[in-house]
């Protein structure tokens, strides 16, 4: 059995984010892996683990990305988890693909690459539109198992239950294999790479793709393919900073004057 | 003629908050016409009345609450192929986005999420990266989908026919099975995209929410978490607020033993009015705060909740 987990590299979330000719700035701040991601890696090692008693079907784990080349950091955290290998789809064309394009080209290289089962994180912290999961299984007709907190995979029938948590509720949602599972932060701990799976990760393939490589037309992706585009972008004036008091016996009365003051009390 | 398409979200017999919002977005474009994916649907339409709807589609043999998005997004592009609204407006909820997402893939149209505003040119506007940057957006293939946040607009209280049409879904089986069902049962307090106050906890309070609640329910607030909170286990996930957790925009944002850095200031520092109680008086939180006390939580909430308490009574 195949099992993907689909990765992106995102500018590091404790810093500022700016926005640069209508497109993320995502030169001039550090990159990380997407941080729901890591709880993707985390659940598809934890069920490789589970299954490894059953030597007659052994799992591959691949973490995918598209994404400019020093997206290969990312990568590399993935591998130094213990995932098995690695596919950058690497290509400036790429630059400003909306998630439609993004969507088509993950969609090109899992059903190329033949993955029966694929992994994502819930959004990524940039853009946070929460949509790739969705759009995957649309475009591969595989099953949609999203917002999983718990994710069970039965082998030797096929099919994959979670428990699906969103604010609306909880739902119990099985499906048969292929499927696409995108997990929730609460699902589990993601492992710190040890020191040995660091050096191991040095010596896994991380096979960097083209569009080329995968019949993908250029004109499809990238800003020139994008089906939204950006008008502007404003930065909001930072706010200036208020009020500021010291408690010494009467902090909460003070601050119940300021809520009066603005007539909230 | 523009013309906009809903979609209706509801739950055990009545329409969601978010209806009204997106009636009104949808009426600045043009015509508005409203899809509900429900069998039980009589008195889900009547209340559709009460909003700037021109006609309502029913569709039957799909319900949305027992479907999972697949299908349901399937029966709901037929309709924007056959209809083709200039936009498709959805809620912007886990499965509102889902269901979104794959109408986009399936009519080859652009998709713009978390909307706070639309004009009636389909101009989309965002707020991103933690409310430090607003975006001006436009879809430029296909349907304008366009998601939008909870709480962004006043919804509109004029009334339209809502005349109605009932169609059967096209029998479309989802690859999924739903095995169980627990809806979120809506506790005493507000829902935190939608309340207007929010006090939320963080480090400072070491698992001890009690005063943060207290506050809460005396100004009718919604309670909210950081990522440190949550991840302690002191509040439930759901409550989070930040980078990986909600965003928010209420009326009053009280951070309660919170030190504001970015994970949690990027989901809540578009509120209009922030209040912050810290012992650190270098805590990043007070470069936002509106109005800030140096102090413990633990001394300064008990007084303010009383204070509170007898000017209501007063």
């Amino acid at each position: 059995m195949k099992i993907a987990i689909c990765v992106k590299q995102v500018p590091d979330s404790w810093a500022e984010k700016k926005m640069a000719g209508g497109l993320l700035d995502r030169d001039s701040v550090d990159a990380v892996l997407n941080d729901l991601d890591e709880y993707a890696v985390e659940e598809a090692l934890r069920i490789v683990e589970a299954h490894s008693q059953d030597g007659a079907n052994p799992i591959t784990t691949t973490v995918i990305s598209m994404g400019p080349e020093r997206a290969t950091d990312a990568l590399r955290k993935a591998l130094s988890m213990g995932v098995d290998e690695a596919i950058l789809i690497t290509d400036p064309a790429l630059q400003g693909s909306d998630a439609l394009a993004t969507s088509a080209v993950l969609a090109k290289v899992i059903s190329t690459e033949g993955f029966d089962l694929v992994f994502c994180g819930t959004e990524s912290t940039d853009a946070r539109m929460s949509v790739i999961p969705a759009m995957l299984a649309e475009r591969l007709e595989y099953a949609q198992l999203t917002f999983a907190g718990v994710v069970t995979l039965d082998v030797a029938s096929s099919t994959v239950s979670i428990d699906r948590m969103t604010d609306a509720g909880t739902e119990k949602i099985q499906a048969p294999l292929p499927a696409v599972v995108g997990v929730i932060e609460k699902i589990n701990e993601p492992r710190y790479p040890s020191f040995k799976g660091i050096m191991a990760a040095k010596k896994k393939t991380i096979h960097s793709k083209s569009l080329s490589d995968y019949g993908i037309n250029s004109a499809v992706v990238g800003s020139a393919g994008a089906w939204s585009s950006v008008e502007d972008a404003l930065a909001m004036p930072a706010r200036g900073a208020g009020i500021k008091v010291v408690d010494e016996g009467n902090g909460g009365n003070a601050l119940v004057e300021f809520l009066a003051e603005k007539r909230i009390v | 003629m523009s013309s906009a398409m809903i979609l209706i979200d509801y739950d055990n017999g009545s329409i969601a908050k978010s209806v009204g919002e997106l009636a009104t977005f949808a009426s600045r474009v043009g015509e508005v016409t409203a899809v509900l994916f429900a069998d039980e649907y009589q008195v889900l339409v009547d209340h559709l009345k009460a909003f700037p709807i021109s006609k309502v589609i029913v569709v039957t043999g799909c319900n949305l609450n027992e479907n999972t998005a697949g299908p349901i997004a399937k029966e709901l592009s037929h309709l924007v192929s056959e209809l083709e609204p200039s936009a498709l407006l959805i809620s912007s909820t886990a499965k509102g986005k889902e269901i979104a997402a794959r109408v986009a893939v399936r009519t080859q149209s652009g998709i713009i999420t978390d909307a706070i505003e639309l004009s009636a040119e389909l101009v989309a506007t965002q707020s991103v990266f933690g409310g430090s940057t607003v975006v001006h957006s436009k879809v430029k293939h296909g349907t304008s989908i366009i998601t939008l946040r909870p709480n962004s607009v006043e919804a509109s209280q004029a009334g339209g026919p809502a005349e109605l049409v009932v169609r059967e879904a096209a029998a479309s089986v989802g690859k999924e099975t739903i095995t169980s069902r627990t809806p979120t049962v809506s506790g005493g307090r507000p829902e935190l995209s939608e309340a207007s106050i929010i006090v939320s906890g963080g480090r400072g309070t070491n698992g001890d929410f009690s005063q943060v609640e207290a506050l809460a329910d005396v100004l009718g607030a919604a309670v909210g978490a950081s990522r440190a909170a949550t991840d302690a286990g002191w509040y439930p996930h759901s409550h989070q607020v930040g980078q990986t957790g909600k965003t928010v925009s209420p009326q009053l944002y009280v951070a309660c033993g919170i030190s504001g850095a970015i994970q949690h200031r990027a989901g809540m520092q578009t509120s209009k009015t922030i209040v912050a109680i810290n012992k650190d008086p270098d805590a990043p939180i007070f470069e936002l705060a509106d109005f800030g006390v140096v102090g413990d939580l633990f001394s300064v909430l008990p007084q303010a909740v009383a204070g509170i308490n007898s000017k209501k009574s007063s």
